[in-house]
């Protein structure tokens, strides 16, 4: 009772006015603060904003250095750091360092050089088999004395020998039925086997080991798997050549100094030298020339450590060698394994790789001679599929060739193609590993090509897909684009087989949107259709459709005239298979979001995205992971964010309306449903600057109607209280006092029903922060609702503290204390004569009583009871374990009274001089907060008509800690 | 083990040549003290000379003379019978190499029937109670560069069923044209052996193409002799049926310590030929010899 009607009366005008602070017109000219602030400038800057106090943050921030780019000043410490690790060879070589070394010595070639490690893949990936693989081995162990080695022979000669000898001699192992999977782990268990053996110091094992393996690329059994084969063995090889090369260097550290990375022959010294010699001693022996020549190949770079001129010796050697190589597959590869280590160690010695090239036309003929012809027999492998056998070795091969050559070396090379009566093969190769840029400019004469070239069984819808690939990358000359596009187009539209066509289709494609209008797309979409339709063969190609669709959407991102290519929708119709076709949806949401600026009331656009989004949205299941639902519902609100009616609000209304049947199961977009609908009341309001006419009236209460309907079917206790809350003060904005008014009813009735714990990114936190937060935003919303004439004086108020009674809170919590201070502001809100805040048009209750007696007294009574609850709460917490809680509170209170009571009533002083003491009683009030709180009470009592505070002050004694 | 010997040669390769000094060091490495009653340092060089199972019944006579034909053989006192102190002590010393008299030093040769080896034996007396110590090491010895050029002797090959000898039924052959050359038959050690083929064309699909390059020993004295050939080592430089009328390339390293210049002396001669062997599918193999005269330059 004594302190309402002793609630300090308050003048919010004079006092708001005394409060603000000192408006400074703020410079927009070039400053901002989140401006990114360039260290050059800075200066100037600082000159420019002299003077200005307005943001203390602003300015220092300003004055100092950008430290990032302070740090950045001179060389770049990554760049550094590369720098100076740069010599890592005194390192034992560990993987990573190994590694890193790598990439040191691929960027020798630069980084416009496709590097082996993107073809590995892709060669692994395609030329698979079903059939059962052999490895053949001759590792045995076991061995009887050699008998004809004289007893001269030194010790370790003699050992060496036999270990040696092993290899021709020992046991046979042979691993047969082996599938392709097993063929790979076997594979995989040798290059361990390797890396163990040289670890363990047993070089010549590992030797054996890279023999064996090399071995085993002279044979051709199952040829289809070659390629794969080829790629894994010489995996193998490449570790082998590292482990020796490192070995060697790691023998030049010369007291801890290693080897600069471009050393000269003349700095190794004689045991790395005289190791290095052996090696090729040892490897000049082996029997076999396959092994011979891989194993060499493979060590090629430690010609380095003899002579400067060794690596460019031996190039022409190798490739020379490889012609003994009778299969004409084994000798490509051979050819190509050449300059990848070519390439690697002396990128500049282009001489062998044009060598090679024209070695491997020169034995072109032997593809088509009876040794092929009858292996191919007994394989039972058709000329199509071997001759693309060829294609990652010769391709490989024109790649190393055309890397960084001149025009006229490509045009030779392409001459000496041609002379070979225009092989598919060969063009096909040419296309992929030449320039783009130099296929694009002669993509007429390509054409020609391809249609006058000899077959001799490789499919010519390779050579358009190819061709296809180089247009998507360069552009052809103007005036050819139509022709070229007709031409090719012609071919692939004959193509009988649905995969065959899709692939040569899926890279037109890009093609076509590139430099076309919608008319020939269309017309490409509606082929596709065409095509893939029959016996569902789209079934069997979504990858390629998926990407179809993709470079469709990146070319046309205006999505008017997308949806205006009447293909595009019954395409998207051949994605029958649910996953596939929501992921279509989302690429096609993703870039609307990404690409449509404006907002659209088109009603193509929109009939074709709800249909998209309806697609979306109805993948959802309840097996549907939360960052699925996330994402789609993020898509589906992106679309719904963009579309825009103008002025025809009702049109809007009815599309939330549409909107809202169709995603009813993602959240989410309900969520943005009620916003948006909140937001179009309001926009309405705007319109009509506030004075509703009978129709728009109607409307908003359509608006609101929407709203209170669509908020119970959420979830989330939370968002169901806000939206509550924000429609609320829509209506209220809006004079929809009623709906208003049912609105906060069924806030309050909700809050029961909060849970103790709520979830929260996945993690169950306690709930009581959430509810604080929302109920004192409540009760500040409260301050302004009018009271229902039917209803009681502060009916809200009074039911939202019944429930806040009734709610049970935690047990050693205080949260229901600190809500019921807060609703002593609210009180002492209530008893001004006017409002600190009111809504336009609408009349509060300062208004409606007009500071009736009846109404203050309702106030006092309420604030009396709240007031005496609190006390009550402070004596339970006189326990020892809950002093410090108690004393927090008090202060808290204290505060309360401070701010909102008039001190010069004597209880409510002597209360507070009570509460003071109980703060400070057990020793743990904190006490800078407490010599602060008296300096802000002296400072106050300086001010008219606060002279009490003088009083006050006295009376609060600061206990001293000892 | 107590104590441990180890001779190292200074070289890494270990090769060395007449009129040099023969520097390294000898290494003991002991946990305590080693009493020794003197260490010594012995340089040998000798060959050996064996007879192969076939000729031993005919020339038994012969096994008298087939003892080793000492080259070099000299000892000196490294280090007067005393103490070294525990841990590893390293003992350098030089030893020439020089040949006494007219006896040429012939360089070290690993083969069958005739072995030429060179080694330093480092040998350590000790007291009754303990056994004497010896560990060898062999060293290589090449032989000085020989004076003038050498001259280049190509030979020019072409085999065909005709030029065959040793043919049982030379109808039954398939027909085959094979043309090459050898840059040179007198061949720098150093240097591989070079030359091209080319299988210009042949009837049956070659299996495999290969170089063998064989010694041949002979042992011998006013008695009678012994003349072995032996495989060294077997190159392939085609393998599986090659393009016709593309020139393969022969090209093969001799194999160090297994290969020395051409060597004739009055007991025993060392001489080396290689063939080409061209086996084709039906199993037909056809080998065409040519003699090589290996020197040092």
């Amino acid at each position: 009772s004594y302190f309402l009607r002793h609630a300090r009366s308050r003048n919010y005008v004079s006092e708001s006015e005394v409060c603000k602070l000192e408006s400074v017109p703020l410079d927009f000219g070039d400053y901002h603060p989140l401006k990114p602030i360039t260290v050059t400038e800075s200066k100037t800057k600082k000159m420019n904003r002299k003077g200005s106090t307005s943001s203390t943050s602003s300015s220092s921030s300003s004055s100092m250095m950008d430290p990032l780019s302070s740090v950045l000043d001179g060389t770049d410490p990554l760049s550094l750091f590369a720098a100076a690790a740069d010599p890592v060879t005194t390192a034992p070589p560990t993987d990573g360092a190994r590694r890193k070394r790598d990439k040191d010595e691929s960027s020798a070639v630069g980084s416009d050089f496709e590097p082996w490690s993107s073809k590995r893949g892709e060669i692994l990936a395609r030329y698979t088999t079903t059939e059962k693989l052999s490895i053949n081995l001759y590792m045995g162990s076991e061995k009887g004395k050699a008998t004809t080695t004289g007893s001269a022979v030194s010790e370790k000669v003699r050992t060496r020998l036999e270990e040696l000898d092993d290899l021709e001699e020992g046991s046979q192992k042979e691993l047969l039925n082996l599938t392709q999977q097993d063929y790979m782990n076997r594979i995989e268990e040798l290059n361990q086997s390797l890396k163990d053996a040289w670890s363990s110091d047993q070089k010549v094992k590992a030797l054996k080991i890279v023999i064996q393996c090399s071995k085993l690329l002279s044979d051709t059994t199952v040829i289809q798997f070659y390629p794969s084969k080829f790629v894994l063995i010489t995996d193998i090889l490449d570790t082998f050549g590292k482990l020796v090369y490192e070995r060697i260097l790691s023998m030049c550290v010369d007291n801890r100094v290693s080897l600069p990375d471009n050393f000269s022959p003349e700095s190794v010294n004689d045991t790395a030298k005289e190791t290095c010699l052996n090696w090729f001693f040892k490897i000049a022996s082996i029997r076999e020339l396959i092994p011979r020549f891989y194993v060499e190949a493979a060590i090629l770079k430690c010609n380095k450590f003899l002579s400067k001129t060794g690596i460019s010796e031996c190039l022409p050697r190798l490739t020379s060698m490889i012609r003994g190589i009778g299969d004409p597959l084994v000798a490509v590869y051979a050819r190509a394994y050449l300059c990848r280590v070519g390439m690697e160690v002396a990128p500049q010695l282009k001489e062998s790789l044009n060598k090679n090239f024209f070695d491997f036309l020169l034995t072109f003929k032997q593809i088509h001679g009876d040794t092929v012809q009858n292996q191919l027999v007994v394989q039972c492998v058709e000329i199509p599929l071997y001759l693309t056998l060829y294609s990652p070795a010769i391709d490989w091969i024109l790649q190393c060739i055309a890397y960084h050559a001149p025009d006229v070396l490509l045009t030779e090379m392409m001459e000496r193609c041609k002379k070979l009566g225009n092989n598919a093969l060969l063009l096909n190769s040419v296309m992929s590993a030449f320039r783009a840029e130099f296929i694009a400019a002669r993509s007429m004469d390509f054409i020609g090509m391809i249609k006058e070239c000899d077959e001799s069984g490789f499919p010519k819808h390779l050579l358009f897909r190819s061709l296809g690939l180089n247009l998507a990358l360069a552009d052809p000359p103007e005036n050819d684009r139509l022709q070229i596009l007709n031409e090719a187009w012609k071919v692939i539209t004959k193509l009988k087989n649905p995969q065959d066509y899709i692939n040569c289709a899926e890279v037109w494609v890009e093609y076509t949107c590139r430099h076309f209008t919608k008319r020939e797309v269309n017309t490409v979409l509606a082929d596709v259709i065409k095509h893939m339709t029959p016996d569902r063969a789209f079934e069997d190609a979504y990858p390629q459709l998926q990407s179809i669709i993709q470079k469709v959407i990146t070319y046309i991102y205006d999505f008017a005239l997308l949806f205006s290519v009447e293909k595009f929708l019954p395409f998207l119709d051949m994605f029958q298979k649910e996953s596939v076709r929501v992921e279509v949806c989302k690429c096609i949401m993703e870039s609307f979001i990404k690409h449509q600026q404006e907002s659209t009331k088109d009603p193509v656009i929109l009939n074709a995205l709800l249909h998209i989004c309806k697609t979306m949205h109805d993948s959802v299941n309840a097996l549907t992971l939360e960052d699925e639902k996330r994402m789609l519902a993020a898509l589906i609100n992106g679309f719904i964010k963009m579309v825009s009616f103008g002025r025809d609000f009702e049109q809007q209304l009815s599309f939330y309306v549409e909107a809202r049947s169709m995603f009813c199961n993602l959240e989410p977009v309900l969520v943005q449903l009620i916003h948006s609908v909140n937001q179009l009341a309001m926009e309405t309001r705007r319109v009509m600057k506030g004075n509703h006419s009978r129709k728009t009236a109607a409307f908003v209460r359509a608006c609101v109607a929407f709203c209170f309907i669509t908020i119970p079917s959420l979830s989330s206790i939370f968002t169901r209280l806000n939206l509550y809350l924000h429609s609320g003060q829509v209506a209220l904005a809006n004079q929809c006092l009623s709906q208003a008014d049912a609105f906060f009813k069924a806030a309050v009735s909700l809050v029961p029903e909060v849970p103790k714990m709520i979830s929260v990114d996945g993690k169950m936190r306690p709930s009581d922060a959430f509810l604080l937060e929302f109920l004192c935003n409540f009760f500040s919303t409260l301050l302004v609702v009018p009271d229902h004439p039917e209803q009681g004086v502060l009916f809200l108020v009074r039911g939202l503290l019944n429930v806040i009674q009734d709610y049970t809170w935690e047990d050693n919590s205080d949260d229901k204390v600190r809500i019921y201070t807060n609703v002593l502001h609210l009180l002492s809100a209530m008893t001004q004569e006017a409002f600190i805040y009111h809504v336009d048009k609408v009349d509060s209750n300062d208004t409606l009583y007009g500071g009736d007696s009846k109404f203050l007294a309702e106030i006092n009574k309420l604030s009396e009871t709240v007031v005496s609850q609190i006390l009550d709460h402070l004596k339970t917490l006189g326990k020892e374990e809950t002093l410090k809680r108690q004393s927090q509170l008090a202060l808290y209170f204290f505060n309360t009274i401070l701010a909102h009571g008039d001190l010069r009533n004597n209880r409510l002083n002597q209360l507070s001089v009570n509460l003071w003491n109980l703060a400070q009683k057990h020793g743990f009030a904190d006490t800078k907060t407490m010599v602060k709180t008296l300096e802000y009470i002296k400072r106050r009592s300086k001010q008219p008509e606060m002279s009490h505070f003088t009083d006050l002050a006295l009376r609060l004694p600061l206990q001293s800690r000892t | 083990m107590g104590t441990a010997l180890d001779v190292r040669v200074k070289r890494a390769g270990k090769v060395y040549h007449d009129g040099e000094v023969l520097s390294g060091v000898v290494v003991i490495t002991s946990k305590d003290t080693v009493q020794h009653q003197g260490i010594s340092l012995t340089m040998e060089g000798s060959v050996n000379l064996q007879l192969s199972a076939k000729n031993v019944g005919v020339f038994e006579a012969f096994c008298s003379t087939a003892k080793p034909i000492q080259i070099i053989n000299s000892t000196i006192e490294m280090v007067k019978p005393g103490k070294l102190p525990s841990g590893k002590t390293e003992i350098p010393f030089e030893f020439p190499l020089q040949m006494k008299g007219n006896k040429v030093l012939y360089e070290t040769y690993h083969g069958v029937f005739v072995n030429i080896q060179y080694t330093l034996r480092c040998d350590m007396r000790r007291s009754l109670l303990a056994k004497d110590l010896t560990k060898t090491c062999e060293f290589i010895v090449h032989s000085l560069s020989q004076k003038g050029k050498l001259l280049p002797s190509p030979v020019d090959f072409t085999i065909t069923p005709e030029t065959l000898q040793n043919v049982k039924e030379r109808a039954s052959l398939p027909k085959f044209l094979i043309r090459g050359h050898l840059n040179s038959t007198n061949c720098v050690i150093t240097q591989p052996l070079t030359g091209e083929l080319v299988v210009e064309s042949a009837e049956a699909a070659v299996k495999s193409i290969e170089l063998q390059l064989v010694r041949v020993e002979t042992c011998g004295c006013a008695e009678g002799y012994a003349r072995d050939a032996t495989e060294i080592q077997n190159i392939q430089i085609a393998d599986g049926d090659v393009c016709r009328g593309l020139p393969i390339p022969i090209h093969m390293v001799f194999p160090r310590l297994f290969t020395c210049p051409t060597l004739e002396t009055t007991n025993f001669k060392v001489e080396f030929e290689v063939n080409i062997v061209v086996l084709l599918h039906d199993d037909h193999l056809i080998t065409e010899n040519f003699p090589l005269k290996l020197c040092r330059m």
